[in-house]
């Protein structure tokens, strides 16, 4: 067991590693340089020169790798070319908002949509079932900023309740305030993992749910409420924990058209800014961060998938 | 032998069992003279598709915007960039007679900027979902058919790529070398034939280790033979399947990157950018049709192929769902 987790952290640190050889030799085929950029085109040629040696730049791409990346390492993100401001001083004023989405997203979402997957279930073939299931099917194949379009109609437009651009600071707000500060981004990605998770949590329930040792308690006369919590959830919960893990980690693009659209400011817009200006040690370091994250997500989905599996904890 | 219970495209050799000597067709066809050896074992057996009402829904409307992505430039009242009232330069006018749908934030026709906005939208991710299987599904066939070496290298560098999120390599490409039509449909179609790769090679596999394989192995036929007529047969009812699925994917990976500038350049439309260009008119409050048109329009077109896919996958019993 702790052999096979360790063996799918390795493979995990050796994917961390390829990402950031992709990211950073990525971002090198830019036409242009760090230090050309820095100083602007009225720079001397031994200005540039100059800088260069002082960046760094003039050594070998791989001593250039692993300079950058021993930096990530130790936090140091580098020094932004858009603005001259390191890129850690610009995270910090933005990174809160970006968190604080994704995880009231986790936090409320989440649970909801498996709740309601877990009732459709319970109820196969319903008209709660079916009519669950269609919205899903019709929600999991548009685009994030049609559900936020459709949110904004009904809350700010039909009812008349809140904005359509999260404005203000969030200093200071409480749990409950920063709920309603963010409602409409949170509501926007709720809809957004609900569609996949609902779909994805009663199909492990009721696959579950078709295993003899089911069939024997329904035949014994277990209520069918005791069936789903005692029986059938228990083993669903490793597909789940699969299915919340890797549903997060598409969060990523969500979260970056989220807060595009509601037009606050976060990390994710921090680096379409990046991709606009070409200033590639910021796009370097956030890609980076966004990328990390989505691997860790990705490896807690497989780990939670085989530790939860007692076949696949003890292979034959 | 039932129909519900033969895989779709499967080969008739495939399905096991010893052909029921009363079956006369089996054994009859070899020995007719009309027919050519050649056609016989290696045509898939025709299958019929009934699409459920929403798989027609489905169906029709995506006909729908695939007709007008074909002829839209000739239905459109107006030209993508022409202004219907000129002498007005308020922005976001409501519908009225000359500009069904209002008038954007540059003071353009909404409906001719769809319409335009479609053959631009579809085109691109049309191209892109090409490219991603012409070269995901002959690497992938490639790596399922070649040594262990070549296929675990390949395998692994593709790896790499996968565990990327989409949206990441897009930006850093976009980065890299700029927004233009041509390198967008060069970046999905790269990004997305990762997956292809890995579906294909998968497929690719299951069907070599499959016993036809082995006979036509010992019949002696060359690769080139097993691939054309004994892989692809049997791997083009799920890839064809997938590609539906994978064109929804690229449509919003696309829009996406359209929607955060990165994508299609103004002033040319595209309903992704034409979501962006608009957002003023939420965020001031004045107007949700410029934004809910575009919106609405990807929507309905991801949505209605979702159902046809669906509808199809559905009939193909889902295997492909369930293996991957």
């Amino acid at each position: 067991m702790t052999g096979l987790i360790l063996r799918r952290l390795g493979i995990g640190l050796i994917t961390v590693l390829a990402v950031s050889i992709i990211i950073f030799f990525g971002t090198k085929i830019l036409p242009g340089d760090a230090a050309q950029i820095r100083l602007g085109q009225q720079a001397t040629p031994e200005n540039v020169a100059a800088f260069r040696e002082k960046l760094g730049l003039d050594k070998p791409y791989w001593q250039q790798y692993l300079g950058w990346l021993s930096n990530f390492l130790r936090g140091d993100l580098g020094i932004s070319l858009a603005s001259d401001v390191p890129i850690t001083e610009l995270i910090a004023d933005r990174y809160k908002n970006t968190v604080i989405v994704s995880c009231l997203t986790a936090l409320i979402g989440v649970p909801i949509s498996l709740m309601l997957g877990i009732m459709a279930a319970m109820f196969p073939g319903s008209l709660y079932d079916r009519v669950l299931t269609f919205i899903s099917v019709s929600l999991v194949a548009a685009p994030e900023f049609f559900t936020a379009t459709l949110l904004v109609l009904l809350f700010v437009f039909a009812l008349d309740i809140g904005n359509a651009v999260v404005v203000g600071s969030t200093e200071g707000k409480g749990f409950f305030e920063l709920i309603s500060h963010f409602a409409l981004p949170i509501a926007t990605l709720s809809f957004v993992i609900a569609s996949q998770l609902i779909r994805m949590s009663r199909a492990a329930v009721l696959n579950v749910m078709s295993s003899p040792y089911i069939e024997m308690a329904i035949l014994k006369g277990v209520p069918r409420g005791r069936i789903i919590f005692r029986h059938a959830l228990l083993n669903a919960i490793g597909p789940i924990v699969n299915v919340v893990a890797l549903n997060l980690a598409y969060l990523v693009t969500g979260v970056i058209v989220v807060e595009v659209y509601f037009a606050y400011p976060g990390l994710a817009t921090l680096i379409v800014q990046g991709v606009q200006s070409r200033d590639f040690v910021l796009i370097q370091g956030l890609g980076m961060i966004f990328c990390l994250t989505y691997v860790i997500l990705m490896l807690i989905a497989d780990i939670a998938a085989f530790a939860s599996n007692p076949r696949l904890r003890h292979p034959k | 032998m039932t129909s519900s219970d033969t895989p779709v495209g499967a080969h008739p050799d495939m399905l096991g069992g010893i052909p029921d000597p009363e079956d006369t067709d089996y054994f009859v066809a070899p020995y007719d003279e009309g027919v050519s050896f050649d056609e016989l074992p290696d045509s898939a057996p025709k299958e019929r598709f009934r699409l459920s009402l929403t798989g027609w829904i489905g169906a029709l409307i995506v006909t729908f915007w695939v007709l007008i992505a074909l002829f839209g430039p000739f239905i459109a009242p107006w030209g993508e960039n022409d202004l219907p009232f000129p002498d007005d330069y308020s922005e976001f006018q409501t519908p009225r007679a000359g500009a069904w749908l209002g008038t954007d934030v540059e003071d353009r026709d909404i409906l001719s900027r769809i319409v335009y906005g479609a053959g631009r939208t579809i085109g691109i991710s049309f191209a892109a979902t090409v490219l991603a299987y012409v070269l995901g599904v002959v690497l992938g066939i490639g790596a399922a058919v070649s040594g262990p070496k070549v296929d675990m290298v390949m395998s692994r560098i593709n790896d790499a790529f996968l565990s990327l999120p989409t949206i990441m390599l897009g930006l850093v490409v976009v980065a890299a070398v700029g927004s233009s039509i041509p390198v967008l449909i060069c970046t999905a179609g790269l990004i997305y034939a990762t997956v292809v790769f890995r579906l294909a090679r998968a497929l690719g596999q299951e069907i070599m280790v499959m016993d036809f394989v082995e006979a036509a192995k010992a019949r002696g036929e060359g690769r080139w033979w097993i691939i054309t007529r004994e892989i692809w047969p049997n791997a083009a009812m799920p890839l064809i399947t997938d590609f539906g699925l994978r064109l929804i994917y690229v449509i919003l990976f696309i829009s996406s990157l359209s929607f955060l500038g990165l994508g299609v350049q103004p002033p040319q439309a595209d309903w992704g950018s034409m979501v962006r260009e608009n957002l003023g008119a939420l965020q001031y409050g004045e107007s949700i049709i410029p934004v809910l048109a575009p919106a609405f329009a990807i929507a309905t077109l991801t949505v209605a192929i979702n159902l046809v896919v669906d509808d199809v996958s559905a009939q193909a019993g889902g295997r492909l769902s369930k293996r991957l």
